[in-house]
């Protein structure tokens, strides 16, 4: 891993014609990377959440995203989660071309964001249960069982979701995604609800996990402490990327502060 | 290629392409029925909604005249239809409200196959609906309503009702205007289904040979298939953002 790059920070052409070089790509590195995205825009209505944004992740490697409010990390997220369609550019993940084949794709992703994604009226295990068949899993039980003690959540698994605190949703938000062991995980401010210990165990899952991780996160400690690479993201693309290793808090700070004021 | 990369991806059972397509559909079905067990919103309020209209078309019409019970068969389905919109405008919407819809969407799965199991939820909750306000319309009307021919009219109705219904909800969910968009885009489609199970009711209803009702319900059969082939094939695609 290389230090800090500092990338171009002058605004992209809103019009939306592919970036200069973008053709060259045309089977967007598949086996090498995690995730290979190039030239990502996305609009909604006139408004562009993402003008351009390039990302690639390493196997196994952990990227945080982190940007001021309105930046693009939510629907950079949404978009390598396959929920949301770019307007233009091309996507590879785990080696999938994800825009030509998305379902393929979605059975390596693992995905914890703002919202639960889990059911009030089901119990923690019918959940995590109704997410393995999703997913075709066997030995579902044992998984379960795993999963549950994993965010420190044994014996919850009868409990229904509703009479769960909002901390424990969010730990049964994180077995949920984990449960299919998947090969790259998505996570979007993944901390909110969890107290001191909770984020202490994101921490441990993210930093044991196999998986390559892309973590959006609005705390620079944080990004420092978990990931391998920083990238800022500013006006819906990646303004600086830097590798951890060599990269002081003030650092990143200072550099978060530049990019902040180009906006 | 790291390792640690390599080593994720949890090991899966591997059945048959189809089978795990019917295990997605039953668990996605059993979730919502399971779902409504807990809640009791959808059919509890729908089944309110059928006796209530029931009781204003008693106050409204005088069905002891042989002219009003000419209308039986069209007040039946107007009923049934309007209630069933009541089902169906819950069935998307409570999933985009509470955020579970992307979570579903997240999953490997052919997303026909979450577009089935809401038709066949929807089929489940109106058809226990239709099990406590039949009998009761048959009672109210004097009419032979609880007939296999009336009830096989009753349930292709339904099934088309449903399999139309659901697209078109799927569609309104991700607006704000849902609970005025649904009826205005569904009813127009609905035209040749209403016409067909109220004219095998009414041929029915009148004590005509069950051969009489054929056509109707070919009919009936006929828009279930193009309604849920058609969705099956759309419904992907309308998820898209």
């Amino acid at each position: 891993m290389t230090g800090a790059t500092k990338l171009p920070l002058e605004r992209p052409t809103v019009g939306v014609e592919p970036a200069a070089g973008e053709e060259a790509i045309a089977t967007p590195c598949p086996a090498s990377c995690a995730v290979e995205a190039r030239g990502l825009v996305k609009f909604y209505g006139t408004t562009a959440a993402l003008r351009g944004c390039d990302l690639s992740v390493a196997w196994g490697e952990r990227v945080a995203l982190v940007g001021p409010n309105g930046a693009g990390k939510t629907t950079l997220l949404k978009v390598l989660a396959t929920l949301v369609r770019p307007s233009a550019g091309r996507l590879a993940l785990l080696g999938l071309d994800a825009l030509r084949h998305p379902a393929a794709a979605r059975g390596g992703l693992g995905v914890v964001a703002h919202e639960t994604y889990l059911y009030r009226d089901l119990t923690a295990a019918e959940n995590l249960a109704l997410y393995g068949r999703l997913y075709g899993l066997d030995c579902l039980e044992r998984r379960i069982a795993a999963g549950l003690a994993r965010v420190g959540l044994a014996g919850l698994g009868p409990r229904r979701v509703s009479t769960l605190s909002r901390g424990q949703q969010q730990r049964l938000a994180l077995a949920r995604a984990l449960l299919h062991e998947p090969a790259l995980l998505l996570l979007d401010e993944p901390d909110t609800g969890l107290d001191e210990a909770g984020q202490g165990l994101l921490a441990e899952i993210v930093r044991e996990s196999p998986a390559a991780v892309v973590l959006a996160t609005h705390a620079l400690e944080r990004a420092l402490a978990l990931a391998d690479r920083v990238a800022i993201l500013s006006q819906g693309r990646i303004a600086y990327s830097a590798s951890t290793a060599d990269l002081s808090l003030a650092d990143l700070r200072a550099a978060y502060r530049a990019v902040a004021s180009a906006d | 290629m790291n390792e640690r990369g390599k080593q994720a991806g949890g090991s899966r059972a591997a059945p048959t392409a189809f089978s795990a397509y019917l295990r997605v559909v039953a668990a996605l079905t059993l979730k919502d029925l399971r779902l409504e067990s807990r809640r009791r919103e959808t059919i509890a309020g729908v089944l309110v909604f059928v006796l209530l209209v029931l009781g204003l078309f008693q106050f409204a019409l005088d069905f002891e005249r042989a002219e009003a019970r000419r209308l039986v068969p069209g007040v039946l389905w107007i009923t049934l239809l309007f209630a069933g919109l009541l089902a169906l405008g819950r069935s998307f919407a409570a999933e985009r409200d509470q955020g579970t819809l992307d979570g579903l969407l997240l999953a490997p799965i052919d997303r026909s196959a979450l577009y089935l199991a809401k038709v066949l939820a929807t089929v489940v909750m109106m058809s226990a609906v239709e099990a406590v306000a039949l009998p009761v319309f048959a009672g109210v009307f004097d009419a032979p309503l609880l007939a296999p021919g009336v009830l096989l009219t009753v349930f292709l109705g339904t099934l088309g009702f449903a399999a139309a219904g659901t697209l078109f909800a799927a569609l309104a969910a991700q607006t704000r205007a849902r609970d005025v968009l649904l009826p205005l885009l569904l009813l127009p489609l609905l035209v040749p289904l209403l016409i067909g199970a109220a004219r095998a009711t009414d041929d029915l209803l009148a004590g005509a040979a069950t051969p009489a009702s054929a056509p109707w319900w070919e009919l009936l059969a006929g828009l279930c298939a193009l309604f849920l082939g058609a969705s099956v094939l759309l419904f992907d695609s309308l998820l898209e953002e």
